[in-house]
C-alpha cells in the first residue's frame, strides 16, 4: 500500500438536539493513500457525508484525529482551517453550487483569488482547468446557459483550478442525467489517473462506485 | 476576476430590489436634506449675527420704543465703537402676503454696522442725498421685477398712512447667511412724518444696533449700557446679536426641535430599508456565502463583499439624494409664501452629514447579515434551501 495521506483516528462525531446527544459518527478509523478514488457508500443517514466534511475540513468532530499529511485538521482554528482548505481540498458538490452572476471562467478562477497569483495568471490557470474539463468553448457562458451536466464540470473546474492534492465529491451525480453522469464520472476517473488526485466521493449510486478505486460502507454511523 | 466584480454583480442581481432600495434611501435623504435646509432657515437669523454687536431694546418687549437721545449716552460707553439704530415700519407693500423686513435706520451709521449688506458707492450715495430714497436687497427687487429709480407705494400700518419710497440702491448680500430680502430708508423720512402726524410717537427709535471693539467684553458692556437707563422711563435689555435673534426662535423651538429629530428618525429608515435589502440578499445567498467560506474566504473577505454591497446602495442613494434635493428645496422654497424664508439654502455640513450618514448606515446595515453568515457554519449553509 502506498503511503497514507488521509489518516483518521478514532473519529467521533454527535449533534446535540436539546438535551440529546445524537452520534452520527462512532469510533471511525481509516487510511485513505495519495492517489486513492475512495467511494463511501451507505443508506441515507449512515454519516457519508458527514465524514467527507470532517475530512475537508468544514466540520469539527467531536473527538478524534484527522491527519492531512503532517496536519492534525481537528487542531486547527477557522481561519487557519480556511488557509488549508484553499490549499489542499477541491469541492465537487451535487448541485454544483456555482456563483449564477459569474462566467464559468470566473468561477473557475473565483478559488484562485486565494492565491498570490497575478490576474493574468490566474486567468490562464482558469482557461487551463476548463480546457481539461471539455468546456474550453463555453468559458464565458452564465451557469443558466448551461446544461447540468456542464455545470458540474465547470464545478470540477474549480475544484482543480488551484491543484489541491484531495477532491471531496458528495453526490456528484446526484442530480445529473445518465450520460451527463457517466461523462463527470469518466471525468473524475482520469483525474484520479493521469493527475494523481485523491478522490473521496459520497454516493448512492453502485455504477458511481464502481469507477472508484476502492469504496467503504458506513452504516449508522460505523465503517462496515 | 477580482472579488470587485463579484460584488458588483452581486450588488445589479435583483435590479429592480437594488433600484427600489435606491430610490427609498435617495428620497429618505432629500427629506432628511429638506428638513435640515428647514432647520437652518430658521436658524439663519442667529447664523448671520455678528459676534462684536449688540442689541438694546426696551426691558419690557420689543415692541416698546426707545428714545432717540440714549444714542449718544450708549457711545460713551468704555468699548463701545459705533452705535446705529432702527425702527420696525412694516407696512403692505403689493400683497400683504408677501412679507419682507422694511426698517427705517440711521442711513450715516446702519451700512458701517452692517457690512455684510454690500451697496455699491454710487448707489449709496444717491440713497444718502434723497430724503425717501431706499435700498432695498436683491432678492425683492428680483421678486418685484425693481430697478434703480422705480418708486414703491407702501401702505403703512404701525405708522399709517400712503408712503412712497424710490429705489435707490439694490444689496448684495455678503453670503449666504445674510438676508437678501429686506429693504432699509431713512430714518429721518419716517421722522419729519410722524413729527407731522403723530408728535407723540417722535424721537423714537425701534433698537439701537451697538459695535463694540473686543466680543469678550459684551457682558460688562451689556450691563454698563443697561445701568445708564435703569429708573428710567424707558429701560434697556442689551443682549449679543445672537441672543436677540434666538429670543425670537424660542416660540417656535418645539417646531424646530421636532423637525430636527424627524430629520435624524428619517436616517432610521434608511438604516431600516438598507438593512431589510442587506438580510434579504444574504439570506437569499446563504448557500453561497458558505460555498465562499469552503473555498477558503476568510470573514475580512466575505465583509468586503456584504458591506460593500451594503456601501455602494447607500452611497448611490445618498448620492441620488442629495442630487434630487437641489431641485426639492427650490421647489419648496417657490411654493412656500415669499418671505417666510429669506435665508434658504443648502449648507455645507448638511451634505455632508448626508455623505456620513450614508457611510455609517451602509456599515450598520451590513452587521447583520454578515453576523448571520459568519456565525452559520459551513454545512448548514450547504444544506441551505433559498
Amino acid at each position: 500500500m502506498e503511503s497514507a495521506l488521509i489518516e483518521v483516528v478514532d473519529l467521533f462525531k454527535s449533534y446535540q438536539r436539546d438535551s440529546l446527544e445524537i452520534p452520527v459518527l462512532r469510533n471511525i478509523s481509516l487510511k485513505i493513500a495519495e492517489g486513492d478514488f475512495l467511494a463511501f457508500m451507505g443508506p441515507s443517514g449512515s454519516g457519508k457525508t458527514t465524514l467527507l466534511n470532517l475530512i475537508a475540513g468544514i466540520d469539527k468532530p467531536t473527538s478524534g484525529k484527522i491527519l492531512i499529511g503532517d496536519t492534525d485538521i481537528t487542531e486547527l482554528s477557522e481561519t487557519e482551517l480556511a488557509v488549508w482548505r484553499s490549499h489542499n481540498i477541491g469541492f465537487i458538490f451535487q448541485f454544483y453550487n456555482l456563483i449564477p452572476v459569474l462566467t464559468a471562467l470566473e468561477n473557475v478562477e473565483l478559488p484562485l483569488i486565494l492565491t498570490p497569483l497575478s490576474r493574468k495568471e490566474r486567468r490562464s490557470h482558469a482557461e487551463t482547468a476548463l480546457e481539461v474539463v471539455g468546456l474550453g468553448e463555453r468559458m464565458h457562458h452564465f451557469p443558466r446557459q448551461l446544461s447540468g451536466g456542464q455545470e458540474q464540470r465547470v464545478a470540477i473546474a474549480r475544484a482543480i483550478a488551484t491543484d489541491p492534492a484531495i477532491l471531496v465529491a458528495d453526490e456528484p451525480t446526484g442530480d445529473l442525467d445518465k450520460v451527463s453522469a457517466e461523462e463527470v464520472l469518466e471525468l473524475m476517473h482520469r483525474l484520479n489517473r493521469e493527475l494523481n488526485k485523491t478522490i473521496l466521493m459520497v454516493t448512492h449510486d453502485p455504477r458511481a462506485a464502481e469507477r472508484a478505486r476502492s469504496v467503504r460502507n458506513l452504516d449508522k454511523g460505523e465503517l462496515a | 476576476m477580482e472579488l470587485l466584480k463579484l460584488l458588483l454583480r452581486n450588488t445589479l442581481r435583483h435590479k429592480l430590489r437594488s433600484v427600489l432600495t435606491l430610490t427609498g434611501i435617495g428620497v429618505a435623504v432629500m427629506a432628511f436634506a429638506l428638513l435640515q435646509t428647514v432647520v437652518t432657515a430658521w436658524h439663519a437669523g442667529v447664523e448671520a449675527s455678528a459676534a462684536n454687536r449688540l442689541i438694546t431694546r426696551h426691558a419690557v418687549s420689543f415692541v416698546f420704543p426707545l428714545p432717540l437721545a440714549y444714542r449718544d449716552r450708549i457711545a460713551q460707553v468704555r468699548g463701545v465703537n459705533k452705535v446705529t439704530y432702527a425702527s420696525w415700519f412694516s407696512g403692505v407693500y403689493i400683497d400683504k402676503n408677501q412679507f419682507f423686513a422694511r426698517l427705517a435706520v440711521d442711513s450715516e451709521t446702519f451700512f458701517d454696522v452692517y457690512p455684510e449688506f454690500v451697496v455699491e458707492r454710487e448707489q449709496f450715495e444717491a440713497f444718502k442725498r434723497e430724503r425717501n430714497a431706499c435700498i432695498i436687497g436683491v432678492d425683492i427687487a428680483r421678486r418685484y421685477n425693481l430697478d434703480l429709480g422705480d418708486i414703491m407705494l407702501i401702505e403703512g400700518d404701525v405708522y399709517p398712512g400712503q408712503w412712497e419710497f424710490v429705489v435707490r440702491g439694490i444689496y448684495q448680500p455678503k453670503d449666504q447667511t445674510t438676508d437678501p430680502a429686506s429693504m432699509m430708508f431713512h430714518y429721518q423720512y419716517l421722522e419729519e412724518r410722524v413729527r407731522q402726524d403723530m408728535p407723540q410717537r417722535s424721537g423714537e427709535i425701534g433698537w439701537y444696533i451697538v459695535r463694540i471693539d473686543d466680543p469678550d467684553g459684551s457682558a460688562s458692556i451689556s450691563q454698563e449700557i443697561d445701568q445708564l437707563f435703569a429708573n428710567s422711563r424707558a429701560e434697556t435689555k442689551t443682549e449679543t446679536e445672537r441672543a436677540f435673534q434666538q429670543s425670537f426662535l424660542s416660540a417656535a423651538s418645539a417646531v424646530i426641535t421636532a423637525m430636527n429629530i424627524m430629520s435624524f428618525v428619517i436616517i432610521g429608515i434608511i438604516l431600516l430599508v438598507l438593512a431589510n435589502t442587506m438580510v434579504m440578499s444574504a439570506r437569499e445567498r446563504t448557500h453561497e456565502f458558505a460555498v465562499l467560506k469552503a473555498l477558503g474566504f476568510s470573514a475580512g473577505q466575505l465583509f468586503f463583499l456584504i458591506a460593500g454591497e451594503a456601501l455602494i446602495l447607500s452611497t448611490l442613494g445618498s448620492a441620488l439624494g442629495l442630487l434630487v434635493t437641489v431641485p426639492a428645496v427650490e421647489g419648496f422654497q417657490t411654493a412656500l409664501p415669499k418671505g417666510w424664508f429669506p435665508v434658504f439654502y443648502i449648507k455645507p455640513e448638511t451634505i455632508v452629514l448626508g455623505c456620513v450618514s450614508a457611510l455609517v448606515v451602509g456599515l450598520a446595515a451590513s452587521l447583520i447579515p454578515l453576523r448571520r453568515v459568519l456565525s452559520t457554519r459551513i454545512v448548514e449553509g450547504l444544506r441551505h434551501v433559498g
